[in-house]
């Protein structure tokens, strides 16, 4: 069950997988994703968004950074091994409509379940503008993916290593200055990215959808541990979103949410990071020996 | 386990007693006379600090002595009260008389999960309510301690390490699905399995079981007795496919049209929790009860040497509510270290609805109980995290309808509770996500799935139970709605 077809590291800290999952990927559609659990007994649960999808195959694809822990771990999983849980497809799937323009803005790993939704905005007749914004050269991802859907494709970086030296949300509000206007943006990235892409088209009504990637535990509906504001009303991520209308969202408590367990994290990460060393360590002299 | 050695002595002699019995010279005067058995308990210092079971299960000459105090009333007032109708003096008679393994089959011919209902069920409400021994010695203390019997019928059977397995019939080719592997739907497969039916249970989380595996703590109800009757049903032939959310993974249509299951039953639980509905309530530290307790026992976050996933680390919480899951919760944070857990309730004790000995062992682990009390906001710091909540004091008014006093605030009693995290334990409404994607379920007002006597909804070979039905409720309410519509739908199937 669940077992990793393919593995492709995309940059240092981004990895792609591709899991065999049937059932998921005959019903998965944009916007949906994942619970992973890596370990049934004390492994924690994660929602990732699905990337991609072949229900031929029967297979789904996610991507991921190495973020904290359990990301960590899901790493270090290869080919042929399996995720011990995998629920899904969850949340609610993006609304894809013809409105005219649409621009798809991705930040970092947020490209890859953006791919999808670009997807499908193309396939129903509108003229897609796609914008990826990352940090550096190697993490630019999907270029090549979005550049064979979109009408006009744009690659921000901010160093300047590839691409226009800028940030996603420089582009973003050039095209809104522009004419004609875009009809609606989906942005899709770190959840400070998206607070910027939304503050840049608040000004011009522009219609935004953003996905929130919040804490989540069952991603049911059952804790409310992905609780956001959306409109000044709770709302739960997992069965009310992941997407919503960006303007809505209270971003600086969903911020301030997910830094929930912080300094859990950082030390789980740190143990981490610790034991790989200790095991690499552990490797060479055994090779040597 | 280690049985605290200072149990009350028995004042007359377990064999004399016998003897009596034998003979037919057993009096009720004899059998009044003997003192009510109190079941060893870990010391509440000790438990603080640990996830054990707190209560330890009666020795077997308590277990004899506590049997020997019924009186074996004709009427039998404890059968008709329990949801179940277990035949109670049948399997007491049995414990008495040295029987265990009878005892025990008494009970399952009622009652599937003994083990588990001894020790969650609110028996003080229901068959203790009414019998008549607690009646002639005119104190509800002292009424037959039938839920401690019962688990203590159970677990012998446990120890002993059998794992009875019911029979089942012949395979009669029929496929029949189950949503939920709480009580309900573990109930209604059991009885499914029992016919001859191939019964398929689909849960959406990566463990079956569950409120009695996410939700009731390890403390209460260890999670090892929930997985051995899930062992036995697995060994009835029951399929449980874990990860697998029915609405979603895949639709209650596509079950019945296309891969041929010839009914269905949903015992998909009441799994939306509920909020005040108060300013702060979105602040970090504040979490509803079903996140806390899942954390800490589907996660084992108690753990925290081998668990990935975190608990909140709090100094001072207050949990709001007066039922089960706000004890439940109080009683985790302790055990999570907190120095101080308060208990808001907005009556009073003689209206919480938890069960009895779980107040009784909140306040012995130290959990304040603040009633006629009711937080209006919720305050935080510039980092968003709790630091104090804003409450109300409250009096109690004249009965409303249902009888109940209900809670009316004191003008201008606005005060600060000093507070660094808040549980919200308020009640569940029914699990929403099933239904949106089926509109053709007929729901109540509140979400619930309406049934008929025969526990069948609107939509064609579905049927539903537990608190899906009833809105939050019990364990054993939950078991018996499941085995109604079980019974219905092996009639339904046998009828094909
Ligand atoms: C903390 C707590 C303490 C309690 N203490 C007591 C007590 O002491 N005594 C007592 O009698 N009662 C107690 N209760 C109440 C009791 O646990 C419930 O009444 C009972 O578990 C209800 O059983 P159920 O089978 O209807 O649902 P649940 O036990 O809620 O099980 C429903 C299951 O269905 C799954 N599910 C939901 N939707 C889907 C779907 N679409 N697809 C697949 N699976 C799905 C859920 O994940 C869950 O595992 C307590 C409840 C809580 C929360
Ligand atoms: S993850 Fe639990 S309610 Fe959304």
């Amino acid at each position: 069950m669940n077992k990793i077809i393919r593995k492709v590291r995309l940059s240092d800290e981004v990895y792609k997988i591709v899991v065999e999952a049937p059932l998921i990927a005959a019903e998965r559609r944009p916007g949906q994703f994942v619970i992973v659990q890596r370990d049934t007994d004390f492994g924690e649960r994660i929602p990732l968004t699905i990337a991609d999808a072949d229900p031929r195959a029967g297979t789904i694809t996610m991507v991921f950074q190495t973020v904290g822990k359990s990301t960590h771990n899901l790493a270090l999983l290869e080919e042929g091994d399996s995720i011990a849980n995998l629920l899904g497809p969850l949340g609610r799937p993006t609304k894809i409509e013809k409105v005219g323009t649409v621009v798809c803005v991705g930040g970092g790993i947020g490209a890859a379940p953006l791919y999808p939704i670009a997807q499908g905005m193309k396939k129903a007749g509108n003229r897609l503008v796609v914008i990826i914004g990352a940090r550096n050269r190697g993490l630019v991802i999907m270029e090549e993916e979005m550049r064979a859907i979109a009408d006009e494709l744009i690659v921000v970086t901010d160093d300047g290593s590839y691409g226009r030296k800028a940030l996603v949300t420089e582009p973003l509000k050039e095209l809104c200055d522009g004419d004609p206007r875009p009809d609606m943006v989906v942005a899709i990235g770190p959840p400070i990215m998206m607070k910027f892409c939304v503050e840049t088209t608040r000004p011009f009504g522009i219609h935004t959808v953003v996905s929130l990637n919040t804490i989540m535990i069952d991603g049911t509906g059952m804790c409310g541990g992905c609780r956001v504001t959306v409109g000044g009303k709770t709302k739960f991520v997992c069965v009310d979103g992941p997407e919503f209308d960006g303007h809505q969202v209270d971003f600086s408590n969903m911020l301030a949410r997910m830094g929930a367990y912080k300094e859990h994290e950082n030390e789980a990460h740190d143990r981490c990071h610790i034991d790989m060393q200790v095991k690499k360590l552990e490797k060479e002299r055994g090779e040597k020996a | 386990m280690n049985r605290p050695a200072e149990f009350e002595a028995p004042t007359a002699s377990v064999r004399g007693l016998l003897e009596k019995l034998g003979e037919g010279r057993l009096s009720v005067r004899d059998r009044l006379a003997i003192p009510p058995q109190e079941m060893p308990a870990q010391d509440p210092a000790a438990r603080r600090g640990n996830m054990d079971e707190v209560a330890l299960g009666y020795s077997e000459e308590q277990a004899r002595l506590e049997a020997l105090r019924c009186l074996q009333c004709k009427n039998a007032p404890c059968i008709a009260s329990c949801p179940v109708g277990i035949d109670i003096p049948g399997f007491i008679a049995e414990i008495a008389a040295g029987r265990y393994a009878e005892s025990l089959a008494v009970l399952k011919k009622s009652n599937l999960f003994p083990a588990i209902c001894g020790r969650v069920c609110p028996q003080e409400v229901q068959c203790q309510a009414t019998c008549t021994v607690g009646k002639s010695l005119k104190s509800l203390d002292k009424a037959v301690s039938i839920g401690r019997l019962e688990r203590f019928a159970a677990d012998r059977e446990r120890e002993s390490g059998r794992l009875e397995v019911p029979a089942v019939k012949p395979a009669t080719g029929k496929r029949v699905a189950v949503v939920g592997s709480g009580p309900a739907g573990l109930a209604a497969a059991a009885d499914l399995a029992k016919e001859g039916h191939a019964v398929t249970i689909f849960e959406a989380f990566h463990k079956p079981g569950g409120v009695m595996i996410y939700g009731i703590p390890e403390f209460r109800l260890p999670k090892d007795i929930v997985g051995r009757e899930i062992e036995a049903l697995e060994q009835m032939g029951v399929e449980i496919r874990t990860n697998f959310l029915v609405g979603r993974t895949r639709s209650l249509k596509d079950l019945l049209d296309r891969d041929g299951f010839a009914a269905v039953f949903i015992g998909s639980g009441a799994g939306l929790p509920k909020f005040m509905d108060i300013p702060g309530e979105n602040l970090i530290g504040v979490f509803s009860a079903n996140e806390y307790l899942t954390r800490s026992n589907l996660m084992r976050a108690y753990d925290l040497q081998h668990a990935d996933t975190p608990i909140f680390k709090a100094k001072r919480m207050a949990v709001l509510g007066g039922g089960n899951v706000a004890m439940d919760a109080a009683r985790t944070a302790v055990r999570m270290g907190a120095e101080k857990v308060f208990l808001v309730y907005r009556r009073t004790e003689r209206e919480m609805p938890a069960r009895v000995e779980e107040v009784a062992h909140a306040r012995e682990e130290g959990v304040v109980f603040r009633f006629l009390e009711s937080p209006t906001r919720i305050l935080g710091d510039e980092r968003k995290r709790v630091t104090g909540m804003e409450c109300l004091s409250y009096t109690l008014g004249d009965p409303d309808a249902s009888g109940r006093r209900s809670p009316v605030a004191v003008p201008g009693s606005e005060h600060l509770l000093d507070v660094d995290a808040v549980i919200v334990a308020i009640g569940n409404e029914s699990h929403p996500l099933l239904l949106q994607t089926n509109p053709e379920i007929a729901v109540s007002r509140r979400g619930n799935i309406i049934t008929d006597e025969t526990g069948k909804t609107s939509m064609d070979r579905v049927y539903a139970g537990g608190d899906i039905v009833l809105g939050a409720a019990t364990v054993i309410l939950a078991m018996g709605e499941g085995r109604r519509a079980a019974a219905s739908i092996n009639r339904l199937l046998a009828e094909e």
